[in-house]
């Protein structure tokens, strides 16, 4: 199979297993039929809880054996809490935080 | 509404605008062109998801594992929408672009304007959509951008990556300064605890589904100690 063709079908899986995957609950819970208690529970509780997983996943990769492996994510990530804390602006915080990591990744390239 | 929507959603333009380049220079150095780019964008639609598909494709994995991989790759998408089963219910036709657009950034942006007690019920519906709309733009032009460029960009972008890390450690910020006002850490915690028990069992490549059903596992049990005040207007 060429590789043309290889990506084409895998994509038009991916396609389908994707939206599939997002699916899920609607067609579990979606139209016509009622949001059972728990689930509802669930949906209310699980924001704060999701959004701690996903910053964990980004940093799943430090390597704690050397400084550049982990300083830059972790300053990177305290700038952006501190900077919000004072500002509660999203878009300031995003910002710098992100130069700051991108200085540092430099800074220990060297 | 547009101007709100617009605000929301600018972090994700630059790390989608950024990331989705990076995808596009990807593909164009396989020797897939920009309307490949620009497909895949469009029908996939997944940032983790597509880099995995360009590996796969570049070892010609066997279909059916390959197609296992872009599953696990995606399956923590399918907690997102618990949050919004009645809210896209209550979006009409919208309903089905809400879901197919349910990605890891937009959830988040979501989130926020599920907590945003300053707008109508109506508006959130509306900025919502828009949000959606536009991420899943800028991740069409990242990607198609990216690939009609290839490799020709004059300055390093390394590390602009961080911004949607550091998008995440926000939204996490503020929802744990909205559940101060509900009156419980208790699920933030739970994530962040569980997530680092599992990454250190699992390791890095196959912790995140663990953690999520772990998570979901400590809440619904503890689901009568766990009282919390509602804000969301639904």
């Amino acid at each position: 199979m060429n590789k043309y063709v290889y990506m084409a079908i895998l994509c038009g899986i991916s396609i389908v297993i994707t939206f599939g995957i997002r699916y899920i609950p609607f067609a579990l819970f979606g139209r016509g039929k009622d949001v059972p208690p728990k689930v509802e529970y669930l949906g209310e509780i699980l924001p704060p809880a999701m959004m701690a997983i996903l910053v964990i996943y980004c940093l799943k990769s430090l390597d704690l054996g050397n400084l550049g492996g982990f300083i830059p994510e972790v300053i990177g990530s305290l700038a952006v809490v501190s900077v919000h804390l004072l500002k509660r602006n999203t878009l300031f915080s995003i910002f710098v935080g992100t130069i700051v990591y991108m200085l540092l990744i430099r800074y220990f390239a060297n | 509404m547009f101007n709100y929507s617009f605000k929301k959603s600018i972090p994700i333009m630059t790390g989608y605008l950024f990331i989705g380049l990076a995808f596009g220079i990807l593909l164009n150095s396989q020797g897939f062109n920009f309307l490949w780019a620009a497909a895949m964008a469009l029908f996939v639609y997944a940032g983790s998801a597509q880099f995995v598909i360009v590996t796969l494709m570049m070892n010609k994995t066997a279909l059916p594992v390959a197609a296992l991989m872009v599953f696990l790759v995606n399956s923590r998408h399918m907690f997102y929408g618990i949050s919004f089963i009645q809210r896209f219910k209550s979006m009409g036709k919208k309903y089905w672009y809400m879901i197919y657009t349910l990605t890891d950034e937009t959830y988040s942006v979501l989130c926020q304007i599920k907590d945003d007690n300053r707008i109508t019920s109506q508006e959130k519906n509306r900025g919502m959509f828009l949000v959606s709309m536009l991420n899943q733009i800028y991740w069409v032009t990242g990607c198609t951008v990216g690939a009609l460029l290839g490799e020709f960009l004059p300055f390093s972008t390394a590390g602009i990556e961080f911004s949607m890390t550091a998008l995440f450690v926000v939204i996490f910020v503020e929802q744990w300064i909205t559940w101060k006002e509900k009156g419980t850490h208790i699920p933030a915690i739970t994530g962040i605890v569980s997530a680092i028990i599992c990454l250190l069992i699992f390791g890095p490549d196959k912790f995140i589904l663990p953690s999520i059903i772990f998570t979901i596992g400590i809440l619904l049990s503890f689901e009568k100690k766990i009282e919390f005040k509602e804000i969301d207007n639904e």
